[in-house]
């Protein structure tokens, strides 16, 4: 008995490791990924960064002009993020188990959260990018979809885990919805709601970059142009000072977390 | 704020007797939110406020949108390829996903291992963790493209840009499940003479398991996400180069709309596999 146990635990484990090589294999195929180009190219990228990949006395006096952009894709995230949060706390008041409404609204809203979250970023850049040109609003634009979508899925969860208790004991009482929306419902959730939308920022910034290189504008417009015009200097000065942005940005929401939560 | 004026008045009187109750740590965290949504909305003003309106038509823009969402969303076709094609785009694009999670995963646990503070020395956990948040940090795009220097253009650059973005998240997620692991369990085994190795694949691995394949499956759906965007920003193989080349060579908006849906498709189908996974594991412990 107790060596069959251990046969079907040594098969599992066999089946399991051999799905994944053949996966993997058919994958590399189907990717044509090149094991030993991918390994040598770690190497190559380390000696090439180390000898062409650092700011020098030149890129900096691009910094004043990589600070504006850099300004305008951190603003832009914040704004993207906070707005895109107004309308999630709609949805996912609508579509959250204790707090919907109705059957109808519950299944659109979750429909709705769910499309906009698994389409892809690009698309939203690309398809917005055709009205409004290089406007910032095109980045802002396409990250506050983006955005919308995950956190009306996060702030469901969010209300489903935290409000069933003191939502039942308010509608005992004979609250009305309004009531058990604002005085139990958003004040529990907030500190988890707020958690999630410093996240969200932080995840914004780097996405911006992507955007931008999309659609050419912020941050990520300025890392393309030097990168294109192999001025690398200057690139690893915009890679850089996006690090300290998001490394400033990640400590300080940490530390909001440690007060809040 | 009625109540709140009157509990700051009683503060005054006697302000010890506040102390001792369990309303203070709550008002601090409240005082603190209050703080933090007043600074965001007041950035997200003052963003909204200095944009350059001025490059852009906002109306026309706006109705050329909507009229656009419609095309593509409304009249899905395609005549440059075939619905096989656009498979086959889409199974790359999951191609680069699997072997940039799979690669990922595999350091990821080894230096989750050593990252977890219950497991190894502190300096050396902290030193990972670090150099981890650094990597981070970088966004995945600018991993791709500076990996494209000496690789080129292509698959590779792409799976080793997008390994090193997932190494470093797995490895966050991955230490931290470590951490939560008991402390009482390490130092039974220990106690009985166990090694190091044998407290990881007899302990710490197998309690932590679930937390680990679902942080992967997770690692994996955002992983489908980046092989798009690098298919289109980076010329990877796949979906998204497609996708970039029918927005922003061809503007051929009903082909986007095509695109679109097939990867809305095998995201969903992606999505809801893995909760379903992840209710499975859950069931089993």
């Amino acid at each position: 008995m107790q060596a069959d146990i251990f046969i079907k635990r040594r098969n599992g484990g066999l089946l399991f490791f051999a799905s994944l090589a053949i996966l993997t294999a058919g994958s590399m195929i189907i990717t044509e990924y090149d094991v030993l180009k991918g390994f040598t190219s770690i190497a190559g990228a380390l000696i090439w960064g180390f000898s062409n990949f650092y700011p020098d006395a030149g890129s900096m006096q691009k910094l004043g002009d990589i600070m504006l952009k850099l300004r305008e894709t951190v603003l832009m995230s914040i704004a993207s993020t906070t707005v895109a949060a107004v309308f999630a706390i709609l949805l996912a008041l609508a579509g959250s188990r204790t707090t919907r409404m109705n059957n109808l609204f519950s299944v659109a809203a979750r429909g709705i959260a769910s499309v906009f979250r698994n389409i892809p970023l690009v698309a939203w850049a690309m398809v917005l990018m055709l009205a409004f040109s290089q406007s910032p609003l095109t980045g802002y634009l396409a990250l506050f979809f983006g955005s919308l979508g995950f956190l009306a899925r996060a702030f469901m969860e969010t209300i489903d885990e935290v409000s069933n208790n003191s939502v039942e004991a308010l509608q005992a009482t004979g609250a009305g919805y309004f009531h058990i929306i604002f005085q139990a419902v958003l004040p529990s959730s907030m500190p988890q709601m707020i958690s999630w939308l410093l996240y969200m920022i932080e995840t914004n910034i780097r996405d911006a970059t992507l955007v931008g290189i999309l659609t050419g504008t912020g941050i990520g417009f300025s890392f393309e142009l030097y990168y294109k015009s192999l001025n690398y200097h200057a690139a690893s000065l915009v890679v850089i000072l996006i690090v300290i942005t998001v490394i400033v940005i990640e400590s300080i929401s940490n530390k909001i977390r440690r007060v809040i939560l | 704020m009625q109540i709140e004026e009157s509990i700051k008045g009683w503060g005054q009187l006697s302000s010890d007797e506040i102390a001792d109750t369990p309303v203070r740590p709550l008002n601090r965290s409240s005082f603190a939110m209050r703080i933090i949504l007043l600074i965001l909305s007041v950035l997200t003003i003052y963003a909204l406020s200095t944009i350059d309106y001025n490059s852009v038509d906002i109306k026309k823009a706006v109705s050329d949108t909507l009229s656009n969402f419609k095309t593509m969303f409304l009249q899905p076709y395609s005549h440059r390829f075939s619905l096989p094609d656009a498979f086959y785009g889409v199974v790359v694009t999951m191609g680069l996903a699997f072997l940039t999670t799979l690669f990922g995963g595999i350091i990821a646990l080894f230096l989750g291992l050593l990252a977890a503070q219950n497991l190894g020395l502190k300096q050396v956990a902290n030193i990972i963790k670090v150099f981890v948040a650094f990597i981070r940090a970088v966004p995945t795009i600018l991993w791709v493209l500076i990996f494209a220097v000496s690789a080129g253009l292509g698959s590779a650059a792409a799976v080793i840009g997008m390994t090193f973005h997932s190494v470093s998240y797995l490895t966050k997620a991955y230490s931290e499940s470590f951490e939560d692991l008991d402390r009482s369990v390490i130092e039974a085994l220990m106690a009985s003479g166990a090694n190091w190795w044998q407290i990881v694949f007899q302990a710490v691995i197998p309690s932590s398991v679930t937390y680990l394949l679902s942080w992967t499956f997770l690692r994996f759906e955002i992983n489908f996400a980046n092989a798009v965007a690098m298919g289109a920003a980076a010329g990877a193989a796949g979906i998204g180069f497609d996708l970039f080349m029918a927005s922003g060579f061809y503007f051929d908006l009903r082909e986007v709309g095509l695109i679109t849906y097939f990867i809305l498709a095998f995201a969903m189908a992606l999505e809801s596999l893995s909760t379903n996974m992840k209710g499975r594991l859950r069931k089993r412990i």
